[in-house]
């Protein structure tokens, strides 16, 4: 079907932030506010042609599926290439990734204005945004794992952006190492299934799949592997640990990186391999499981963080979550939705914390407070931001998590209920950091001197919030969209969701009366629940846990092979060393320099010949 | 007429006390009249071989002999100058002195 998008185009969505980061690494590094908007336009140019891919998908119906792609090199057996893949998923996920990214890039202007690395942050900017571009238009597994790893070393340098603070070194390290733990898992699944399948390409293995002839075990081992990796990425339990901690970095990494793009990969690597993992119901259960857990034990520790960011953080684990239980319960439509709609709320609310941090210096939500006047725009759009989290009719939250809630509802009761819980406490957290942080008297100095943003920052946060005020509309269309083409019946049942909104009405209700009304006072109940809230606040003593593990079992392994490594392996090279140069040693003094030694070898030398010969001759 | 055998067990003889001469004594100019003793037995052997060359004539055993002699008078110069050379530097002649090249 001809198009009027052409693909050249698409090529320049990953290509231009790409230019944009050599050209601020290599030229425009001195000139701080020329690199950034060497970024902002790359971004925006991005931001564009994704527009124009999502479009002209629109246009071109579901089931269009465009590819183009060049050989990287070609061996006997395998011919990696480079390519884009252009189908309603990948659309949707570069208009969200774009969309995010450029207003973040925006915002960062007025948030990151004044420190010395501006370049050095918007060249890792552009490279990540370059990165997550790739990784989501890839068309074949190696290049999708490149871009994969490469969104990973940009995290890790955004994380520890501010690299004098330990607090930051440490976490970006501990982000990286930890879902490198994620990625092996990954690495492994695919490489199983491309020497199995024989190609890298999405397509080839769909093809290959659709002959049949792969046991149902080792097809819920590859996908589980591969879903390893998805979990690192996007922080589930109990990959999760390094998400809270990646809040060390700029607050708009957060909001680009912690919230909408990067952490939502790994529920983006699900949908793209999901004919994988539509081949085998264990590994299904596994994702949906492991998401639902996650859903739920996240939300219960953002109830008692009291770091704003902290907070938000959770609840994108908590989020993506839920993303993962509809993935695990074959709803593809419905977690892709989520993904949408959470990626603009999620950055949204990251991007007014920041506001509120950039006016107050704190993070500490016991520090702010009575924000509502002096910041309104602020207010507003993270009012917006959190309501849509809060699933609320009719933001955008209500629609992706009610899809959610359903598909739950008919599929599996537990876990229904697992999200259900996790959608009040969704609500419940979101009322306190808005009433704590924006309602009530100020609790500091700085909250009573506070003033509102400047405009570059308050013009993203009013785009985002129209995004999550408005992004739910596509609503049942989206999933018939998404589905490759297969025809979904996640319709909108208006009964069953106005049910469902008792859920987050409690939670805001429960919220107001603890901590506008304050009855309970929230001391008081705080006291009354000592060990649970201790449970909490420590997080469930996961970070504890891995400590332990690192420090015995770890540990002690790695001594284990260290002394195997001294004593055997180089004991073994060490010895061989020795014989030789013993050897060597005893044979020198052969070498005695007086000539009449030699004249005597030299004769005995001709009588041995001599014999030899003789002897030989005789035989 | 003494047979070919009497002249190969003295060309063994003198080849053989060349030999030791050239190992036992410690002398370089010893030992280059060593040398001397075992290219005259050798000498020997080729002249007295030659007779039993099947043409009567041939004469290759006492060209080879000539072309020895001729060998040894280069070599024992060659030889003799690098006893002076040597002598130059360690004072002596004695070829246990010269060990430089050792381990």
């Amino acid at each position: 079907m001809e198009s009027y998008y052409s693909l050249a185009w698409l090529w320049w969505v990953p290509a231009a932030p790409f230019a944009a980061f050599a050209v601020i690494g290599l030229f425009t590094r001195p000139w701080r506010q020329l690199s950034a908007a060497v970024s902002i336009v790359a971004a925006g140019m991005a931001c564009l042609f994704s527009w124009g891919a999502l479009f002209s998908q629109i246009k071109a119906g579901p089931e269009a599926v465009r590819n183009d792609q060049y050989i990287w090199f070609a061996t006997a057996t395998l011919k990696p290439a480079v390519g884009l893949l252009l189908d309603p998923l990948s659309a949707v996920m570069l208009v969200t990734v774009t969309t995010v990214a450029l207003m973040v890039q925006v915002y960062s202007l007025g948030y990151m204005g004044r420190e010395k690395g501006l370049s050095r942050y918007y060249a890792y900017m552009s490279l990540f945004l370059a990165a997550m571009l790739g990784l989501v238009l890839s068309n074949n597994f190696l290049e999708l794992y490149v871009c994969w790893e490469l969104v990973g070393v940009c995290s890790y340098l955004l994380i520890g952006f501010w690299y004098d603070r330990d607090a930051a070194a440490f976490a970006a390290k501990k982000a990286f190492v930890t879902t490198r733990l994620g990625d092996l898992g990954l690495l492994i699944g695919l490489i199983m299934i491309c020497t199995r399948a024989g190609s890298f390409d999405f397509a080839d293995i769909r093809a290959r799949m659709a002959v049949g002839g792969w046991e149902p075990e080792w097809l819920t081992l590859v996908s589980i592997l591969v879903f390893c990796g998805a979990a690192g990425k996007s922080a589930q339990v109990p990959l999760h640990v390094w998400l809270p901690d990646a809040m060390e970095g700029p607050t708009p990494v957060s909001a680009l990186i912690h919230a909408a793009t990067m952490v939502a990969a790994g529920v983006f690597l699900v949908a793209r391999t999901f004919f994988l993992f539509a081949g085998s119901p264990d590994a299904l259960a596994v994702v949906a499981t492991v998401g639902g857990v996650t859903a739920a034990f996240a939300a219960s520790i953002a109830v008692v963080q009291n770091d704003v960011k902290r907070v938000l953080a959770y609840s994108t684990i908590s989020q993506l979550g839920y993303m993962m239980l509809a993935l695990g319960l074959g709803g593809l439509g419905a977690g892709m939705f989520h993904l949408f709609t959470h990626a603009f709320f999620k950055s949204l609310l990251f991007l007014g914390a920041g506001s509120v941090i950039h006016a107050l210096g704190t993070n500490d939500l016991r520090e702010m407070g009575g924000l509502r006047r002096a910041m309104p725009v602020t207010f507003w759009t993270f009012a917006a931001g959190a309501l849509a989290l809060a699933g609320v009719a009719p933001l955008s939250g209500f629609f992706s998590k009610d899809a959610i809630l359903c598909l739950a509802w008919e599929k599996s009761p537990v876990l229904f209920l697992l999200a259900l819980v996790t959608a009040a406490a969704t609500a419940f957290y979101m009322g306190r950091v808005v009433f704590t942080a924006f309602l009530g008297p100020p609790r500091s100095k700085a909250a009573q001197t506070a003033h509102e943003s400047p405009t570059v920052m308050l013009v993203p946060l009013v785009v985002l919030a129209a995004f999550s005020v408005l992004a739910g509309w596509w609503g049942a269309e989206f999933g018939r969209f998404v589905y490759f083409g297969v025809p979904s019946d996640e319709r909108m049942r208006w009964g069953f969701a106005a049910l469902m909104q008792v859920a987050p009405l409690a939670g805001i209700l429960a919220a107001w009366l603890v901590y506008v009304v304050k009855s309970p006072d929230p001391d008081a109940l705080r006291r009354r629940m000592e060990p649970l809230h201790e449970l909490l606040s420590r997080r469930y003593y996961v970070d504890e846990a891995y400590d332990w593990l690192v420090d015995n079992v770890v540990m002690g392994l790695s001594a284990g092979l260290a002394w195997f490594d001294r004593r055997v392996v180089d004991g073994t090279v060490d010895s061989i060393a020795w014989l030789v140069r013993r050897t060597g040693d005893g044979m020198r003094r052969l070498q005695t320099g007086r000539v009449s030694n030699y004249v005597l070898a030299v004769f005995a030398g001709v009588i041995a010949a001599v014999v030899i010969v003789r002897m030989a001759g005789a035989g | 007429m003494l047979g070919v055998k009497a002249y190969a067990i003295v060309a063994a003889l003198l080849f053989g006390l060349g030999v030791y001469g050239a190992l036992a004594r410690r002398h370089a100019i010893a030992v280059l009249v060593a040398l001397e003793l075992m290219l005259n037995g050798a000498m020997l052997a080729f002249a007295s071989f030659s007779r039993l060359h099947p043409l009567a004539q041939a004469v290759s055993g006492q060209a080879f002999v000539i072309f020895i002699i001729a060998v040894a008078a280069a070599e024992t110069i060659v030889g003799l100058a690098l006893v002076l050379a040597l002598h130059r530097v360690f004072r002596t002649a004695r070829l246990d002195a010269f060990e430089l090249l050792k381990w």
